[in-house]
């Protein structure tokens, strides 16, 4: 059951999204996401779920993969939604018991859910056509200039990266732990919450004592292979920007300018 | 020429309490002495606790010795300058494959140690390449290290340290948590790169069937080199080995008790042919008396079976019943 758990869900397939460098897809989802809030016309939205529809169609990803993505907040979007409905003051359109529904009540409602929906799509998106090691590779290099200020940015990227390999040995472990708990008599799944709660301390203590000895073991292989932090490391795979990612980047620039243009109409 | 030289080494590990005070000291290395030759294959045995593994760290500057010093290729561990230069020259391979291996992908771990070095990016790519080629891992090199075996994972970590074109590989019980398919294939894989490439290894291991084919067999007991030889040499030396509470190969042990038990079996075997060999020397040798045509061999068995054998082993049985196995020494060959 808890081998379900999927982090940073990887689509591999190979598509010109895949291949690009993965600072043009962080750039590109934040400059997405900034530009849902900059239109407030039906013709904005329209051609930003175009813009979007094309995008998933480039990346070979099957329609059906990114909607069941949606499940997951659906609830989220529910709820927002049902707030924005009932409570916006304004011209009233039909009551229901105390509860009211304006026009402009129903007009934020609606937008709001279809710039839920695509900031949805559009970050899974990122995510599921980039590696999590491309993209702390691509954090690490777009963030350098943190470094002036003495944000140890090579740092915090390797441990986002050790972080990921360990997850599923973490997890791996985690399963063996309860199980054998469980051989001998241990109860996670009766009780209220309290002692549910309770339960999960027998598999917390060793859970953190092994991670600590794997910490250490790790940190003296990383020595043992000179590792010295960041400064004067090469790379296997440097990232350097090909003529696809300029292309991108152009294109970008253009679905923002038409959001933007979109504001006036 | 020699990579390795330990010089009257001493290392405690010290137990502190909250207070910072010295709570415990246990002395792990005392007065350790080793010299190891480049390009031979050497293999370090003791029982846990016998300092084994502290001595491995040494080597790579993991530790440092709190009195004594120890000299890789010339360079001494001591000095911090030399410290990155040290670890490329002497890897290290460690015992658990899940907490040495740093990539999410197999080449990307790979690279890890030359990327640390700074070598130029078309370089890593080459070498990268060359050490999975060494290790006979080029088909994984895209998958995640997750969904390898432990031999495989071991082979990876054996990758990575060749990345960095080390003279010498040091092993920290690299076997010790595979299955023995696994086993087989990292100890053909460190023999290859012995052989093929000329780097020097280091083996510490538990299993005595894995020391059969090294140069050198180092045994170490209360953080000191207590033995020192060829297999053949250290493990004619059944008794000792014993006492040190080491054991020998099934073989060897096999061969120990025949002798024991009266046939004329010669010290030190240490693989099932020779022993098998022996075995059927002594039955033909046996058969001769009684029928001469069986014997079309011709060639006298050379290992030796004069006429005093045979008496020996007759009233060697019976002085076994009543004198204690761990202390006697007469059945040993010394």
């Amino acid at each position: 059951m808890i081998r379900d758990i999927t982090i940073g869900q990887y689509y591999p397939t190979d598509s010109v999204i895949h291949r690009l460098d993965p600072r043009v897809k962080l750039a590109s989802t934040m400059l997405f996401l900034i530009s849902l809030f900059l239109t407030e016309s039906i013709v904005g939205y329209v051609f930003a779920g175009a813009a979007l529809l094309a995008v998933i169609r480039i990346s070979r990803i099957p329609f059906k993969y990114i909607v069941r993505g949606l499940k997951a907040v659906v609830i989220l979007l529910f709820i927002s939604v049902s707030f924005n409905l009932f409570l916006t003051p304004g011209e009233e359109i039909f009551r229901l018991g105390f509860l009211k529904v304006t026009r402009e009540g129903l007009r934020t409602a609606l937008y709001m859910a279809v710039r839920l929906i695509y900031l949805i799509i559009g970050s899974s998106l990122m995510t599921l056509t980039t590696t999590p090691n491309q993209l702390t590779d691509g954090l690490e290099k777009s963030l350098g200039f943190l470094n002036k200020v003495h944000v140890p940015v090579h740092e915090i990227a390797m441990m986002m990266s050790i972080a990921l390999r360990f997850i599923p040995i973490l997890i791996e472990e985690t399963d063996k732990i309860m199980k054998a708990q469980m051989a001998r008599g241990a109860d996670f799944d009766t009780g209220n919450l309290m002692q549910r709660a309770r339960a999960m301390v027998p598999i917390l203590v060793p859970l953190f004592i092994s991670a600590f000895r794997r910490a250490a073991d790790l940190a003296q292989a990383m020595e043992a292979r000179c590792y010295h932090g960041g400064a004067g490391r090469t790379k296997l795979k440097p990232l350097r920007y090909e003529r696809r990612d300029y292309i991108a980047y152009l294109l970008v620039a253009l679905y923002l300018v038409v959001m933007v243009v979109t504001r006036w109409l | 020429m020699k990579i390795i030289d330990a010089v009257h080494v001493f290392f405690d590990y010290m137990r502190k309490d909250e207070n910072d005070k010295i709570e415990e000291i246990s002395p792990a290395l005392s007065d350790m002495n080793l010299e190891i030759e480049k390009g031979s294959f050497v293999c370090v045995l003791g029982h846990n606790g016998s300092g084994k593994s502290t001595f491995a760290k040494m080597v790579n500057g993991l530790l440092l010795p709190r009195e004594g010093s120890v000299y890789v290729a010339d360079m001494d561990t001591a000095d911090d300058e030399l410290l990155i230069k040290i670890r490329e020259t002497a890897g290290m391979v460690f015992q658990n494959p899940d907490n040495q291996i740093i990539g999410n992908i197999v080449e990307e771990d790979v690279a890890f140690g030359p990327e640390n070095i700074g070598v130029p990016t078309a370089e890593i790519r080459d070498r990268v390449d060359e050490a999975l080629e060494a290790v006979n891992m080029t088909k994984y090199k895209d998958r995640s290290p997750g969904k390898l075996s432990g031999g495989q994972k071991q082979r990876v970590a054996i990758a990575g340290v060749m990345a960095m074109k080390p003279e010498c590989i040091i092993l920290d019980e690299p076997t010790a948590m595979l299955d023995p398919k696994g086993r087989k294939d990292v100890i053909r894989t460190v023999r290859e790169l012995n052989k093929r490439d000329g780097i020097t290894i280091v083996l510490i291991t538990h299993y005595m069937e894995e020391a059969v084919d090294a140069d050198r067999v180092v045994v170490m007991d209360g953080g000191r080199v207590v033995m020192d030889g060829t297999p053949r040499e250290i493990f004619s030396r059944v008794e000792e080995l014993k006492a040190l509470r080491l054991d020998v190969p099934q073989i060897t042990e096999l061969a120990y008790e025949l002798r024991k038990a009266g046939m004329p079996v010669p010290c030190g075997i240490l693989r099932k042919e020779e022993l098998e060999e022996v075995i059927m020397e002594l039955l033909f040798e046996g058969d001769k008396g009684s029928c001469d045509s069986t014997d079309t061999d011709g060639t006298e068995p050379d290992l030796g079976t004069d006429g005093t054998e045979p008496d020996l082993g007759t009233d060697r049985p019976e002085q076994d019943l009543d004198t204690d196995r761990e202390d006697k020494s007469e059945g040993a060959c010394q």
